[in-house]
């Protein structure tokens, strides 16, 4: 566990946390957006260059930028309610933590049997492009679909009102 | 504490911040970004197993997450044009006051 892994981790979970916590949507896309970026960092320091990079570019490049839009759309004008959780919050964090109770202590359990060190991954882009499209072509060519599948039916879904109102 | 052990419990954490934020939040934009939080935990599992796994030239795992980050983007496209719907249905995006399905 080197210094690197501990300044990431507290980059990632800090911008979760303030993405749950904070009242502000608008605070909350901005650490959310910290919290992508900590991922990616973590994808690196995990020597997966490829999906630390198409991390950064979907994450905080389309996602972060989608929610920013969402939000400008939705709360032009609006003001800030105090009460920002819902009635059944303290379930909710109850539930969650005993989520994390559960994992943690698998992981814990499971810590002496993990392997610790092994050597760095040989991988190179080029490998993961052979791989798309040799082995995974189908995959690759179902998520293709899917993702403009995807695209045609969210600009389907946010028209249809303003269709109906002609 | 085995490197693999940390980032399985940072996982396991943001997994928890996540849903924590998809049950407790009022703002439905917020409820998205507590699932893209749990996605991406779930992510970084299947990239540090890969990390760690005996042959990570097979790139299973790694594959896994780049097919699920795409999936992920595919739903929040999706998950964000449906609350801009409800918006115009509704003016609102208070999940406690979208009751019209409420027994």
């Amino acid at each position: 566990m080197s210094p690197v892994f501990y300044l990431i981790a507290v980059i990632t979970v800090g911008g979760a946390l303030a993405a749950v916590l904070l009242k502000s949507v608008v605070h909350s896309a901005l650490a959310v957006t910290g919290a992508f970026a900590g991922l990616a960092l973590m994808f690196l320091s995990l020597d997966a260059q490829f999906a630390g990079f198409a991390q950064i570019l979907i994450y905080i490049g389309a996602v972060a930028i989608l929610v920013v839009f969402a939000i400008l759309l939705t709360q032009g004008s609006e003001i800030l309610t105090d009460a920002v959780f819902s009635r059944t919050w303290l379930a909710g964090f109850v539930i969650a933590a005993a989520v994390f109770a559960a994992l943690g202590w698998a992981v814990l359990q499971s810590a002496p049997v993990l392997p610790n060190v092994s050597a760095v991954p040989a991988v190179t882009v080029h490998d993961i492009g052979v791989a798309l499209v040799g082995r995974y072509v189908l995959p690759l060519e179902i998520i293709a679909l899917l993702l403009t599948a995807a695209t045609i039916g969210a600009v389907i879904v946010a028209m249809h009102e303003k269709e109906a109102a002609k | 504490m085995t490197p693999l052990a940390g980032y399985l419990l940072i996982a396991a954490l943001l997994f928890a911040i996540g849903l924590a934020g998809a049950l407790t939040r009022r703002n439905a934009i917020l409820v998205l970004i507590g699932i893209e939080l749990m996605l991406n935990a779930a992510n970084l599992n299947f990239i540090a197993f890969w990390r760690y796994s005996p042959h990570p030239e097979a790139l299973t795992g790694m594959m896994f997450a780049i097919f699920s980050i795409a999936v992920a983007a595919a739903e929040a496209a999706v998950g964000l044009g449906l609350v801009i719907a409800i918006y115009r249905q509704f003016h609102t995006t208070d999940l406690d006051k979208i009751t019209r399905m409420k027994g």
